[in-house]
């Protein structure tokens, strides 16, 4: 890994360390990472294991204690400014004004980065198309379901055609279609051009979209490659016969598709 | 001012203004609890007029005659309960990261915030002086003295917002912000706002006289009634001064603490 490499749009970490206050053990214990630009990285990881806190670095919510991070070839602490003005950010749970509506939202969050009035609203339009959520645009965000608003919550981080987009766990607690459906959208995103970090639990969801998979135990990166090499790690290719499982079942009666 | 600082400014006042907007939308969604907020103070008025006007003033149309500039700095005190828990709540809120990962002043959010509840504060006095001459309070003192009455007010609150919001931050929780509330009873009470001062203890007088409140409620009193009003302390001589310093020293405390709160949030 060529961690001297800083180029725009791509994310870059050395020897990240990070102890919350009160806490004896490190969520973060000399932390390296490197996502090329236009890559899509999964940061997998059990609970516990700093993926979160490595996303709150990323994005500028949270500082480390030791070691330099640069995101798409802003530094977070000298530059934070520059790099919050670079990013597209999906926390674990969706970050929407709940008393406003779809557009509403849209619209003050594409004001606040500077567009006008109708260049806001022709942007937001233009989102709730691509999210689907067209017909629910004059909706309250507090009457959506937990996918409506993920869907939501992705769109509006796209409001800045972000260089890069850092997810976190963007489908914990989803069903599998509305996992599907996030899972579509962030491939778009990296079919255009996107830098991609997203953390998640399911190894699935990271071999569905990752180009890269780094691993965290207990804030230390254990293993990093793409997922062919990971899976090369483990052993020979095996060919099994297996019965169609619950999600096979479930996706068949939704959208006739299988997971297999 | 340099160009740059200019901008910035610019910036950061734009930002503001779009937040504000996202604050009356609230009051839109929201008609009942607005309009609770809107109409507590007059219900204090009423009260405290109709139980206690005629034991401390005689007759309990001279006690409203008296009460009513009290009541507006009440109300102007009243009203952070509400900043304490919008800002609490949205602390805790996760749109509040997204407020944070965005390329716009720290201060924007803050700002945005304290400009809605000045609009509220307009209103609300708006109400309250409504209110007050229906029951038959007349102000004496003349347009600019009442337009400095009504500057005045709005000049604490802007002095108090900044401790709310600052309190809001710190509180952490929704239980821990209403704790924090329950401080305004006793500010209110232990003031000049509902009681004259030269009927207390003198120390107490005292004591009362140099509540913040009390400065600006003596000074709406003496600029609505066109006279000087007596009191126990030189406080009350230079009610005026006394009501233009004390929002401007809690404005110079709490702004640098409530964005220094506000960066600090995990």
């Amino acid at each position: 890994m060529d961690l001297q490499a800083n180029p725009r749009g791509s994310i870059c970490a050395r020897a990240v360390r990070k102890t919350y206050p009160g806490r004896e053990k490190p969520s973060l214990a000399g932390v390296d990472l490197l996502v090329d630009a236009g890559r899509v990285c999964a940061l997998l990881g059990a609970n516990g294991a700093g993926k979160t806190t490595l996303v709150r670095i990323l994005t500028t919510l949270t500082g480390q204690d030791s070691g330099t991070v640069s995101v798409n070839g802003w530094d977070v602490v000298r530059d934070p400014a520059r790099v919050r003005a670079s990013i597209g950010v999906v926390g674990q749970y969706a970050a929407l004004d709940e008393v406003l509506t779809a557009r509403e939202n849209l619209e003050l969050f594409a004001r606040l980065i500077g567009l006008s009035r109708a260049a806001a609203r022709s942007r937001a339009a233009e989102l709730l198309e691509q999210s689907g959520l067209g017909e629910y645009a004059g909706q309250r965000v507090s009457g959506f379901s937990g996918g409506m608003r993920r869907r939501l919550d992705l769109v509006t981080s796209m409001i800045t055609r972000p260089a890069v987009l850092l997810i976190d766990e963007p489908t914990t607690g989803l069903d599998p279609v509305a996992r599907r459906t996030i899972w579509a959208a962030v491939r778009s995103l990296a079919d255009h051009g996107s830098t991609v970090l997203l953390t998640t639990q399911y190894l699935e969801e990271a071999d569905e979209l990752a180009d890269d998979v780094v691993i965290l135990r207990e804030g230390t990166v254990v293993a990093t490659g793409t997922p062919s090499d990971l899976k090369a790690l483990v052993g020979e290719p095996r060919m099994e016969l297996r019965e169609p499982t619950l999600e096979d079942v479930y996706l068949h009666l939704h959208t006739g598709s299988t997971a297999a | 001012m340099t160009t740059t600082a200019i901008q910035h400014t610019g910036s950061v006042l734009r930002e503001a203004v779009i937040l504000t907007g996202r604050s009356t939308r609230h009051w839109r969604a929201r008609p009942v609890t607005f309009s609770v907020q809107l109409l507590f103070p007059v219900l204090i008025m009423l009260l405290m007029g109709g139980l206690l006007g005629g034991a401390i003033a005689g007759t309990t149309g001279d006690y409203i005659v008296f009460v009513v500039p009290g009541v507006l700095a009440f109300t102007v005190l009243s009203g952070i309960e509400t900043t304490i828990t919008a800002v609490t709540g949205d602390a805790a809120k996760t749109v509040t990261d997204r407020f944070r990962t965005l390329p716009i002043s720290r201060g924007s959010v803050l700002l945005g915030r304290v400009f809605a509840d000045m609009l509220t504060a307009a209103v609300e006095l708006a109400v309250v002086s409504a209110a007050g001459l229906l029951l038959g309070w007349r102000p004496e003192g003349g347009i600019a003295a009442i337009a400095l009455t009504y500057a005045l007010l709005l000049w604490l609150r802007f002095g108090l917002l900044w401790a709310g919001v600052w309190i809001g931050l710190k509180a952490g929780t929704p239980e821990a912000a209403t704790t924090t509330q329950l401080a305004i009873w006793p500010v209110a009470f232990l003031s000049t706002v509902f009681v004259d001062p030269r009927t207390m203890p003198s120390w107490l007088g005292a004591a009362a006289e140099w509540n913040p409140l009390s400065a600006t409620a003596s000074a709406a009193r003496e600029l609505l009634s066109g006279g000087e009003l007596p009191g126990v302390t030189a406080v009350s001589d230079h009610a005026v001064l006394f009501a233009l310093g004390w929002p401007l020293a809690l404005t110079l405390v709490f702004v640098p603490l409530a964005i220094r709160a506000y960066r600090r949030l995990s």
